[in-house]
């Protein structure tokens, strides 16, 4: 029962992600040669409405369900590990079209072969694990 | 208003949306992080064996697979009862750059069939393409220390500088691979 919530979030994310179209491969390519506006409206406006939320937040100090203040972890500093993740990150996000929201929803919409993306995912994820101690963060 | 469900939603009603999702999570004590299921699911696999990345309470992530089931189950009943048909309105430029690099029908289809259709997956070539694209994906994102949702969304919209940090790097690289790699793919 305390999972079904989550199911419902992951569910509402879903349809969200098809109808705005942002788990389309072609949406993502356009957007990497900014030729629409629209992804960039898309993460623009959650963006906006995510900090007037996070400023609401923490300014009327809102407690969450439980009744507990709400953590926001803030991400250790550095510039290398954001950069040169992130730029590997991108690679995969503008080759495979999905990033790993839309793999999810991809697959629930009977696209298989995003299986084998996230199967490669999961290997990249324990690649990371195995050498992170050997890379720069 | 039936017939606006069925139709693309547009940018401004899809993003305020999204920030909503992120709003849920934290008032259900969460954060919003679609990649961070990836290490769940390699420690349930048994991956603490081989690095201590993936030593961790994994019971306590189980919320993040619930998301997941939840997204699957989205995308399949938007696609089978919210769409009347799933072709994309691209830019005219998009298309024609995409003729230039070989692929047919751009917009016809949420996915191009030249890399997610049967032929292509059943190639070598086809088969690395995905395989190579998710181990990047999986990569990047640990070593980042988020994707789009957890940086782009979560991080900016809490004003820390390592998500604008690393935004910028998803789009180094996705310019790299969109300009220099992606044309002459296929």
């Amino acid at each position: 029962m305390k999972y079904l919530k989550f199911i419902a979030i992951g569910f509402i994310f879903g349809i969200i992600m098809y109808k705005s179209e942002a788990v389309s491969w072609f949406r993502i390519y356009e957007m990497f040669r900014f030729e629409a506006f629209h992804m960039y409206g898309i993460i623009g406006s959650a963006v906006m409405l995510g900090i007037a939320f996070v400023q609401i937040i923490k300014r009327k100090n809102i407690k969450n369900i439980y009744g507990e203040e709400i953590q926001f972890t803030p991400k250790a500093k550095s510039v290398t590990r954001y950069l040169l993740g992130g730029g590997i990150f991108g690679l995969g996000w503008a080759l495979a079209g999905a990033c790993p929201g839309p793999m999810y929803v991809l697959v629930g919409t009977g696209a298989w072969s995003m299986l084998i993306v996230i199967g490669g995912a999961l290997l990249g994820t324990f690649l990371y694990g195995v050498v992170r101690r050997k890379l720069p963060h | 208003m039936l017939d606006a469900i069925l139709q693309p939603w547009p940018w401004y009603v899809s993003g305020p949306l999204i920030a909503l999702v992120m709003l849920f999570l934290l008032l259900t004590g969460k954060n919003f992080g679609m990649s961070s299921n990836l290490r769940t699911m390699c420690s349930i696999g048994g991956a603490g064996k081989a690095a201590d990345f993936f030593k961790f309470d994994w019971k306590s992530q189980l919320w993040n697979l619930m998301v997941v089931v939840g997204a699957v189950l989205g995308g399949f009943f938007a696609s089978q009862y919210m769409s009347e048909d799933a072709t994309i309105d691209l830019s005219e430029n998009t298309v024609v750059s995409l003729e230039a690099a070989g692929f047919q029908n751009a917009g016809d289809a949420y996915l191009p069939e030249e890399i997610f259709g049967w032929e292509a997956v059943t190639s070598f070539k086809g088969l690395m393409i995905l395989i190579v694209g998710g181990l990047l994906i999986g990569f990047g994102t640990r070593w980042a220390g988020g994707c789009t949702s957890g940086h782009a969304i979560s991080g900016i919209s809490n004003l820390q500088l390592p998500s604008l940090i690393a935004v910028i790097g998803f789009f180094i690289g996705g310019i790299i691979m969109t300009f220099f790699i992606l044309p002459y793919l296929l």
